[in-house]
């Protein structure tokens, strides 16, 4: 049985405790061995993308300490994901960091490329517009990009099209950023919200009853928007839906 | 003049928000033009590899394919100048025209005059530059600095360039037919043509092994002010070389494409050596490009080729307009070329990103625009330009993170105190809550439900 070290990252942890249950729930029934490192904090991300990645070295330690000696790290979030992938050092322990840069997953990536899901037990009977995370598309690869002359593929659309009852929509801008960009969200707020105003227009135009994504970051922002202006549509992590029977 | 930070005037340019939208649609149609003509050639990809790689190789040896371009040019009858800076670069065209005795000059693509604030610095020895491109020519008459390198007046409206050419042109007031318009310039323009005695114009290329250049345009204007002028100056920074002739077939198909979605522009003009009783000069200016040549991290984004493709998909410029930029060169290229030039007035451009990437997807040169950005980030906070209160909250929210006990009790306390105390973070102080909700504060931590329920 694969050891999977379950990272979920700090605003999960703190402000989405539903989507972390999600995905432990969903990797065990896939029949993997997981456990959740307890003294995890955050991948150092926030600092890093804000100029300040030389501080980010507790956060570096503390996520090597934590994380040594699984067979994979999955987490629900591409952005968190590509940040360790690139940027993960420690210099005490610079094979550990290797290993970890090397074995970490984006969830939907995991059930894809290495459990090669197949099939999956949950519905989800609901007009779903699926978000598209640059982090995870454009970093991690997890679907094509509307940019590139290349062959098209979407790992959390394959899996979403294996959940009953779910039907599945797209912006008509298909990979457009939705404004959330870290720290960006705050220093650009202007920019920020428009950005998160113009993804959710596209999403309402395809009468959508959910958005979702497989990073929580960017929902939080266009959750936050959606609640602002009272509109009925909801976000919801994939893996909730892709664990769930929501019938 | 004091320089307004991006997020500034960004939120001044989005506070009218059905022009923010025009605008944004407006360069996406440009983007959606560039994506059907790249899909239209299966070897898009290859294309873009191998102007990487010509271009990477050039920068490598930059040095002698500098010397033989400025050989074969000199060979050809041309006078080639070298300008260290912009000052320099606007000196050498000063004193042309003063020992010519110029008085009638004609300007035609050119981002690095823009970049070298030529038409200022001429206009203070009292001599006039007449843009000749039609979108140059509209801002030039508003006093306004160009907003997109390739269309320059993409800010503006028909109705906006309406008022401007009544005021200029005394065209008829409110008539915002663009063929009405268009007209009218290309009358004042071809006045202007004919009157020409110097012609300034950009280089797109020019090719070490011939010693001649290529200028691509739409509106031939650059010809029609190089052919008609007895002086013609081309300006060029260092880094438009290219080695052979042949090196055009992969550029020029990936230029136009890129930029407009054409398959080529209108005119691609091959400039040899100067015709019989005319004048040729070209300028090769450096201004900060071999700095740059010396920053490892950065050194690859001399590599563009100013096709605009970064701008057009950027989705933080086409929702804050160029001249939220402040700088010569606006979007995602610019704010990785720009902090190179003065890093203090431009500390703020890297963080006009949200890192999505999409500016190095469409790169023509496979620039990785998004991680220059990243890295600018911490060269500008390395160095020192970062804000003080933003680096107090950087190195709060390290120490917190990197303690594993101390997260969990801030996380407690931060929810709880969200929990009762919503107003406390729900305020205007919070750029956060301004427009949008914050998550509502759950009960436990994940960490908390996962002591609970599962070991």
């Amino acid at each position: 049985m694969m050891k999977v070290g379950l990272f979920i990252p700090c605003y999960i942890d703190q402000f989405y405790p539903q989507v972390g249950i999600a995905t432990l729930q969903l990797l065990e029934k896939m029949g993997c061995d997981v456990s959740f490192p307890l003294n995890q904090t955050c991948c150092g991300q926030p600092m890093a993308n804000s100029g300040f990645a030389a501080l980010s070295k507790g956060c570096d330690k503390n996520f090597v300490a934590n994380f040594k000696g699984y067979d994979y790290i999955v987490a629900p979030s591409g952005s968190c994901v590509l940040h360790i992938k690139e940027h993960l050092k420690d210099e005490q322990h610079p094979g550990e960091a290797a290993t970890i840069r090397n074995t970490i997953y984006e969830l939907t990536e995991f059930l894809t490329d290495v459990l090669k899901v197949e099939q999956l037990d949950a519905s989800f009977p609901y007009k779903v517009g699926l978000h598209n995370s640059c982090h995870g598309q454009r970093g991690l690869h997890l679907s094509s990009m509307s940019e590139l002359v290349a062959p098209v593929f979407s790992k959390p659309e394959k899996l979403l099209s294996l959940v009953k009852g779910l039907q599945l929509s797209k912006p008509a801008r298909v990979d457009e950023c939705c404004g959330f960009g870290g720290t960006f969200c705050v220093f650009e707020e202007a920019v920020s919200v428009k950005m998160g105003k113009d993804r959710i227009k596209e999403h309402a135009a395809n009468e959508v009853e959910y958005i979702t994504g497989a990073d929580t970051s960017c929902l939080m922002h266009m959750e936050g928007i959606l609640k602002r202006n009272g509109s009925k549509v909801k976000t919801i992590h994939i893996a909730e839906i892709l664990n769930g029977n929501h019938s | 003049m004091k320089r307004i930070e991006h997020a500034t005037a960004a939120a001044a340019f989005i506070a009218d928000e059905p022009r923010t939208d025009w605008h944004d649609e407006t360069l996406w149609f440009v983007r959606q033009k560039r994506d059907k003509a790249a899909h239209g050639l299966p070897e898009w990809e290859q294309l873009r590899e191998w102007a990487s790689q010509i271009k990477d190789h050039t920068l490598s040896n930059l040095d002698n394919y500098l010397l033989q371009f400025e050989a074969h040019a000199k060979a050809n009858g041309i006078t080639v100048h070298w300008a260290a800076d912009g000052a320099e670069h606007n000196q050498i065209i000063h004193d042309i025209i003063r020992k010519n005795s110029i008085q009638k000059i004609v300007k035609s693509k050119s981002m690095l005059t823009e970049e070298c604030h030529l038409n200022e610095y001429l206009q203070h020895k009292g001599i006039e530059v007449v843009d000749t491109d039609l979108g140059e020519r509209i801002v030039q008459f508003r006093k306004e600095p160009p907003s997109h390198i390739v269309l320059p007046a993409i800010h503006l409206k028909k109705q906006d360039v309406s008022e401007t050419f009544h005021e200029h042109l005394h065209t008829e007031k409110g008539n915002n037919d663009p063929q009405y318009l268009t007209e009218a310039a290309r009358q004042h323009l071809r006045n202007k043509f004919i009157e020409s005695e110097l012609a300034i114009t950009g280089v797109n290329f020019a090719v070490a092994e011939t010693g001649g250049f290529v200028v691509c345009t739409n509106e031939g204007n650059a010809d029609m002010g190089s052919h008609a002028a007895s002086i013609h100056i081309a300006c060029m920074g260092f880094e438009k070389i290219i080695p052979k002739a042949e090196h055009l077939g992969v550029f020029l198909r990936l230029l136009a494409r890129s930029a407009t979605g054409q398959p080529i522009t209108t005119y691609s003009s091959h400039f040899q050596k100067p015709k019989q009783g005319q004048q040729m000069h070209i300028v090769i200016v450096d201004n900060g490009r071999s700095k740059q040549l010396g920053r490892a991290d950065f050194r690859n984004s001399l590599k563009c080729i100013r096709c605009a493709a970064c701008f057009n998909t950027c989705p933080v410029y086409r929702r804050s307009g160029g001249h939220s930029y402040h700088t010569s060169t606006a979007g995602p290229i610019g704010s990785i070329l720009n902090p190179n030039i003065d890093m203090k007035a431009n500390a703020d451009l890297p963080f006009a990103s949200t890192l999505c990437g999409s500016c190095t997807n469409v790169c023509p040169v496979k620039i990785n625009i998004h991680e220059q950005l990243w890295k600018w980030r911490q060269v500008i906070v390395e160095e020192g330009y970062a804000a003080t209160g933003k680096k107090i909250s950087m190195k709060g929210m390290a120490f917190v993170l990197a303690k594993p006990g101390l997260y969990r009790f801030a996380g407690k306390a931060g929810r709880w105190v969200m929990r009762l105390f919503p107003f406390l973070l729900n305020n205007k102080m919070n750029p956060w809550y301004k427009q949008r909700e914050m998550p509502a504060p759950p009960k436990q931590s994940f960490r908390d439900w996962y002591l609970k329920n599962n070991k």
